[in-house]
């Protein structure tokens, strides 16, 4: 096990602003860069889903703000035009999936945690981290960019599937838009990968002296699985926008075939869209688990720290985490049941999915039986941590519905799949994201974010999230499909109305909530009050590092190990915890063996 | 509704405000620096606050299941349909048990062992029994849905009875056009290459083939006679041999399919094609085949429990059994305005939320009726023939968007 020498700290690096802010390879100050791209990401994704729930709610009203945001031209009136509505959505759905959860999450929190939760002076290549950020940035501004363009940005949807994003000719959003959207990924996935080359290899040679695979963190192991998963289905997506890019630029055929589009015959024969779900999803899938990873890595360090509990189950926990890895590897075919794909094909996938629930049905009890006899402050963090908790369950059951080939003929692609998957991927990761900033936040800024607006924004966030989410069950199964401009064109769909206007606010007022954390996070930066050098009498590493945070992260010499992270309320010591770096006493077992 | 729903933005909205208010005092006191764990009095108010919550969010499940529930897709119109409800019913059971069991757990010891500074948690790191316990009980639950559900599955896409209708549902953006196999109840072959403005699926038969054949060799002679006006080595030139070489290829296609034998040309002439509504049998089973003309759409039809993708490039299909005709299903959800529909449930472009078809289910003789009084292909094509009147317009027709549209 490598101690991790790679920097010493006594000699003083002289720094100008370009190289501690800007062009920084400190893991620390990237990690903040990528949290502050990521918000600013995420406002713009929220922004958007109000904007649409605006015309999903009132279909067809006017609203200036619409106007004021979109222009004359996709919203003359101050009505919404169905080609920028799907523009919207895509765009929504894209920055929120890959921008905030993915690179935002992980980039923030890999960056942060890795080095400071193993003991290591920094990532194993400080450059590469720099450059991971770096395509990042690039990669979001061309996003940004892709929504001046004169046909408008990206509009087939999320997952743009072709041939409606190779065709020009179907819709506006798939010329310039689409062009600038696949660029854009490309230069994500490069972002990805470097990042993820860098934690994998971070985590198996710089733990520092004591450090074991089985004195990790949960944290720290989510991040470590999440980093493989992603070296590993990243570059599957990348071959699928590359052999899109070559339909829609030169004339290929990968998934073209037997089209008449507008008037015009194509010439390409032979290809097959379904080439492109498979690929598509064959990272998506995996995609899924990218973002929730690491949700549940920082839910558990949160929630074992605040109950002043051990964890329960972690080895379980380990596994869980392994075996859901695994196994979002080998499920990306329930994407596609109504495809026309072999029903024994099919048959397969709803096997494999449902293995799924049994890893998650472990994570989800293990954590109750944390709270069981805890002693639970809660922190926000730790209301950001039990709402995860909660949004985990509720989305994750009605996972084993939409795994079921039979009964997704009836509910694919409706508002059912919409409620599923923004309950279990989108509330879980983005309440455990806040989690996370609110918890780490003393580390990242050497102060102490605002507590009573923290709780504030938990549970208008919380409750406005079931508000907008938990109806769209109802909806879904009533038939409405997704990605509608409008319900209006069909009768069956008017009961829903009032209903959808109840959401249409929720999702408003959730999203003006967020500027109580927009506040807070930049006024605690600057005015909040110094932290404390281990503020939430936490067991991990990197409460033991200085206030201010330093190049090199310990003064002297690294920290040594002497026990699991977990050593919470441990009968016969004195404090309610025991950090990692204090040695066993003497028939003292560590890792909670003989309990 | 309206009204309520802006009363209850407007409380959030206060209680927003509220709580900020209450912040603005509290900072000040924390410039101070006092502790940054939350005191006692906050940890039990966040206690109560979870069981607060968990009554709510049981509340909302219930206001809207008792609300919404009834309003849900009626009882299915498919034999099939009927078992998947079933399953559906059973999985929804399992799930809210689940569902209301693991959150009264989670809420509950939330709020019961909220922070005392005389207390310590109790140190329990791990139990093999309860963790094998929790590991095997949703297995076995899984094992059961998995059965049950595959079951459902292999019976749906099993393949169709031989005696099964035949039809064809062909999209493109932004409409349906459905085609029934006629008297000979085999659909004609079609072919992409085919498409014009009179043939829109691309059917061939021998009327179809000397239509499309006489189109484009007037094409093709027109764009020759501009070929040889335009400037030379200019983009003009340029273009107008793109398009040529387009078109030869297309002629070259299109005669190949002279070549098909005689039965599947002439299977086409008796083929019916509708638009906006179409028609099926009660109680017969139907066998619905699909291509698509441009992007990837989905047929759903979902009082049907019925849905596949259509994907240009491939046919796919599904078949079921209607069991309800469209009166009777207007007894049943006591509307008089109730049609069966046809939606197209794969983002498309613009006009996808309105691509839709009504589908009638009707008694097997006025299915019949209704299908002998359509044109059939045949019947279409008919003008085709008569070459003098046609001569005149194929002038124009070079231009294929302009039949189309």
């Amino acid at each position: 096990m490598a101690t991790g020498t790679a920097h010493n700290t006594d000699h003083h690096h002289e720094e100008t602003f370009i190289s501690k802010y800007i062009f920084s390879m400190d893991h620390k100050m990237i990690s903040r860069q990528f949290l502050i791209t990521g918000m600013i990401m995420a406002v713009i994704g929220m922004i958007m889903s109000s904007l649409f729930r605006l015309q999903l709610g009132w279909p067809g009203e006017s609203f200036w703000i619409l106007n004021f945001f979109l222009g004359d031209k996709w919203a003359p009136d101050g009505i919404l035009d169905p080609n920028m509505y799907l523009a919207l959505v895509t765009i929504h759905g894209t920055i929120m999936v890959f921008f905030l959860l993915t690179g935002g999450l992980s980039g923030t929190f890999a960056n942060l945690l890795i080095p400071l939760q193993i003991g290591a002076r920094d990532m194993a290549s400080g450059f590469i981290n720099m450059l991971s950020y770096w395509f990042f940035l690039a990669s979001s501004i061309v996003m940004v960019c892709s929504l001046f363009v004169e046909t408008g940005p990206a509009s087939g949807g999320w997952t743009v599937y072709p041939p409606l994003s190779a065709l020009p000719q179907a819709m506006p959003g798939s010329g310039m838009g689409m062009t600038l959207w696949l660029v854009s990924m490309s230069l994500f996935i490069v972002s990805s990968l470097l990042g993820g080359l860098n934690y994998v290899v971070t985590v198996i040679n710089l733990r520092t002296k004591g450090m074991t695979m089985t004195r990790l963190p949960l944290s720290i192991w989510a991040l470590f699985v999440t980093a493989i998963i992603g070296v590993l289905s990243f570059p599957v997506l990348f071959s699928a926008a590359l052999l899109l890019i070559f339909d829609r630029m030169f004339g290929t055929s990968f998934y073209l075939s037997d089209i008449h589009v507008g008037g015009e015959l194509l010439e390409q024969t032979g290809g097959s869209p379904i080439l492109y779900e498979h690929l598509f999803w064959f990272l998506g899938h995996p995609e899924v688990y990218i973002v929730l990873l690491p949700a549940l890595g920082i839910t558990s360090e949160v929630i074992a720290t605040n109950a002043r509990k051990p964890i329960f189950g972690y080895r379980a926990m380990i596994g869980s985490i392994l075996a859901i890895a695994f196994l979002s590897f080998i499920v990306w075919g329930h994407h596609m049941f109504v495809t026309g794909m072999n029903p024994f094909l099919g048959a397969v996938f709803t096997f494999t999915t449902l293995l799924i629930a049994i890893p998650s049905a472990v994570k989800a009890f293990n954590y109750i039986t944390t709270l069981w006899k805890g002693n639970i402050r809660f922190t926000p963090a730790m209301l950001f941590s039990i709402g995860m908790v909660s949004t985990f369950i509720s989305g994750g059951v009605t996972g084993i519905i939409l795994a079921d080939s039979a009964l997704d003929i009836n509910l694919h692609d409706t508002y059912f799949v919409v409620a599923h998957f923004h309950i279990v991927m989108g509330l879980s990761a983005v309440l455990a994201m806040f989690a996370g900033v609110y918890h780490w936040f003393p580390k990242m800024y050497g102060r102490m974010m605002n507590r009573k607006l923290g709780y504030a924004h938990f549970w208008i966030t919380f409750v406005c999230a079931y508000g907008v989410f938990f109806p769209q069950h109802f909806i879904g199964l009533a038939g409405v499909p997704r990605r509608y401009y409008t319900n209006s064109e069909f009768p069956m769909f008017d009961e829903f109305v009032s209903l959808n206007e109840l959401i249409s606010i929720f999702a408003i007022v959730g999203a003006i909530a967020q500027f109580i954390f927009m506040f807070n996070f930049f006024y605690s930066m600057f005015r909040g009050p110094k932290a404390s050098q281990n503020p939430w009498g936490s067991n991990t590493l990197e409460w033991t590092t200085p206030v201010e945070p330093i190049h090199g992260n310990w003064p002297g010499s690294l920290p040594t190990v002497h026990r699991w992270a977990y050593d919470y309320s441990k009968p016969g010591k004195e404090q309610d915890f025991v950090p990692q770096t204090v040695p066993l006493e003497e028939g003292e077992l560590d890792g909670g063996a003989g309990h | 509704m309206v009204t309520t729903l802006i009363v209850i933005a407007i409380v959030l909205a206060s209680l927003a405000v509220w709580q900020l208010m209450r912040v603005f005092e509290s900072t000040a006191k924390l410039k101070g620096g006092d502790s940054f764990v939350p005191t006692d009095s906050e940890n039990r108010y966040q206690g109560k606050m979870m069981m607060v919550f968990m009554i709510g969010y049981f509340a909302f499940f219930a206001w809207l299941y008792v609300k919404y529930a009834p309003l849900l897709l009626p009882v299915s119109a498919s034999e099939h349909g009927v078992g998947l409800d079933q399953l559906l019913n059973f999985n929804f059971l399992i799930i809210t048990i689940v569902f209301v069991i693991t959150h009264v757990f989670l809420f509950y010891f939330a709020y019961k062992y909220t922070f005392s500074s005389d207390r310590r948690a109790y140190f329990y790191t791990h139990s093999n029994k309860l963790e094998l316990l929790w590991t095997t009980v949703p297995a076995i639950f899984l094992a059961v849905i998995v059965i049950y559900g595959l079951q459902a599955w292999l019976n749906i896409t099993d393949d169709p009875p031989e005696d099964s209708l035949v039809i064809e549902l062909y999209p493109k953006q932004f409409d349906w056009t459905a085609r029934y196999s006629g008297a000979d109840s085999t659909l004609g072959s079609s072919n992409y290459n085919m498409i014009s403005g009179t043939n829109p699926l691309g059917v061939i038969t021998d009327a179809s083939l000397s239509q499309m054949t006489g189109e484009l060799i007037e094409e093709i002679t027109s764009l020759k006679e501009d070929l040889e006006e335009a400037p030379k080595g200019g983009v003009k030139e340029e273009e107008l041999l793109e398009t040529l070489g387009k078109r030869e290829r297309q002629l070259e296609r299109v005669t190949s399919f002279e070549g098909l034998d005689v039965a599947s040309r002439e299977a086409g002439n008796d083929d019916v094609l509708v638009k906006s509504e179409f028609y099926i049998p009660k109680g017969k089973s139907v066998n619905f085949i699909f291509r698509s003309r441009d992007v990837i759409h989905s047929a759903y039809m979902p009082h049907f429990r019925a849905q596949m993708n259509c994907v240009p490039g491939m046919t796919t299909n599904l078949h079921f059994v209607p069991t309800k005709t469209t009166a009777e299903m207007r007894e049943i959800t006591d509307n008089d305005e109730f049609e069966y529909m046809l939606l197209c449930n794969k983002i498309c472009g613009a006009a996808h939320y309105n691509m839709k078809m009504v589908i009638k289910v009707v008694e097997p003789e006025e299915y019949y009726a209704w299908l002998g009084s359509q044109k059939t292909f045949a019947d279409v094509m008919q003008p085709a023939d008569e070459k003098d009147d046609m001569a005149t317009k194929t002038k124009v027709i070079g231009n294929e968007i302009s039949m189309i549209e």
